[in-house]
């Protein structure tokens, strides 16, 4: 299994049905794109769980830090007029 | 001979030959492709053998010499080149057959209908891999060349009538499935900086007489373990 550490790492994204978005599902390694959208189907999408495939290059994802996390996220933890929780959803609604 | 024992068996000696790789394959990724390939045809097979028979008696309990699948794809996996381009070879003749057998009228097309797509993606698999092989580092170009050459001799025995498929209402013509697969194999042989041997497509002592039931060396050593559990465990159940 050595020559895997040669390929990059792609991460998965993967459209499980018409209407949603694309969900980051996990991260193989492929020598090039057209490889990895191949190795994406073969490891993701083998029970139908996928209408759609994106891959991006690992090195390409630009992450936020964990140490950037108060800044970032803390904020909005105490407004809670930022979020929708006073509406009751409707039954036919199921992706909200 | 039965039309539907050639096919599955095919698909039932191809599937276990790939199957093979679980825990030797090159990468993780590679693995789990040659499994789900591997497990395609195992479907495959279960529906054809059981058009023929008992699907478990058939694969478990049949001597070496009633098995009428084609020796291209008992042939051992060798090197993983070699396991590409018996793939190569393979499912591009399968993906033409089956193409044809499910736009014909015969007994397969159902059958040969719902197959195709996976079969598609064999294909594509393995044209995928004969590129990056080809065309890459020196070491994969001399061992993919070397696959291509070991087992020209095999591919043959595809283009021969099979009885009982090759009616007026299959679809299937096999002059004209050698013509197609030949240009096929060429374009991607070629653009792979390979070169397709050009040498008899079969020959020896009965090279290309898989049909009739007669094996290569190795085939009765892959039987023994296919079928040593069930041989040993007559009528056991999970």
């Amino acid at each position: 299994m050595s020559s895997s550490t040669d390929w990059p790492l792609w991460e998965v994204f993967v459209r499980s049905r018409r209407g949603l978005s694309h969900t980051h599902a996990g991260s193989l390694h492929a020598p090039d794109a057209e490889m990895a959208l191949r190795n994406a189907r073969d490891l993701y999408t083998r029970r139908s769980e996928g209408v759609s495939i994106w891959v991006v290059p690992s090195t390409a994802v630009t992450a936020s830090s964990p140490d950037e996390k108060d800044s970032f996220f803390e904020p909005a933890a105490d407004k809670p007029y930022r979020h929708p929780t006073f509406y009751e959803i409707p039954d036919g609604v199921k992706h909200l | 001979m039965n039309a539907a024992l050639a096919l599955g068996d095919d698909a039932l000696v191809l599937s276990h030959r790939l199957g093979e790789w679980a825990g030797h394959a090159p990468v993780l990724e590679e693995e789990v492709a040659l499994a789900n390939i591997a497990l395609d045809l195992l479907g495959q097979a279960r529906v054809l053998l059981s058009l023929a028979g008992d699907e478990d008696e058939l694969a478990y309990l049949r001597e070496e010499r009633a098995f009428r699948n084609l020796q291209l794809v008992e042939q051992p996996n060798g090197d993983f080149a070699h396991t590409i381009v018996r793939q190569l070879y393979f499912s591009v003749y399968q993906h033409l057959l089956y193409e044809r057998l499910a736009a014909g009228d015969g007994a397969f097309a159902p059958l040969a209908a719902k197959a195709v797509k996976e079969v598609a993606y064999h294909r594509d698999h393995a044209e995928q891999w004969v590129l990056r092989l080809g065309d890459g580092t020196e070491e994969s170009h001399r061992r993919t060349q070397a696959g291509l050459d070991a087992l020209w001799r095999f591919t043959g025995e595809m283009f021969q009538p099979v009885e009982g498929l090759d009616g007026p209402d299959s679809g299937v013509d096999r002059e004209e499935l050698r013509t197609t697969w030949l240009t096929a194999v060429t374009e991607t042989v070629e653009r792979a900086t390979l070169n397709l041997p050009t040498g008899p497509q079969s020959g020896g002592w009965a090279a290309g007489a898989g049909r009739q039931g007669l094996h290569t060396e190795p085939f009765g050593r892959m039987i023994a373990e296919m079928q040593h559990l069930h041989r040993s465990h007559p009528g056991a159940s999970w």
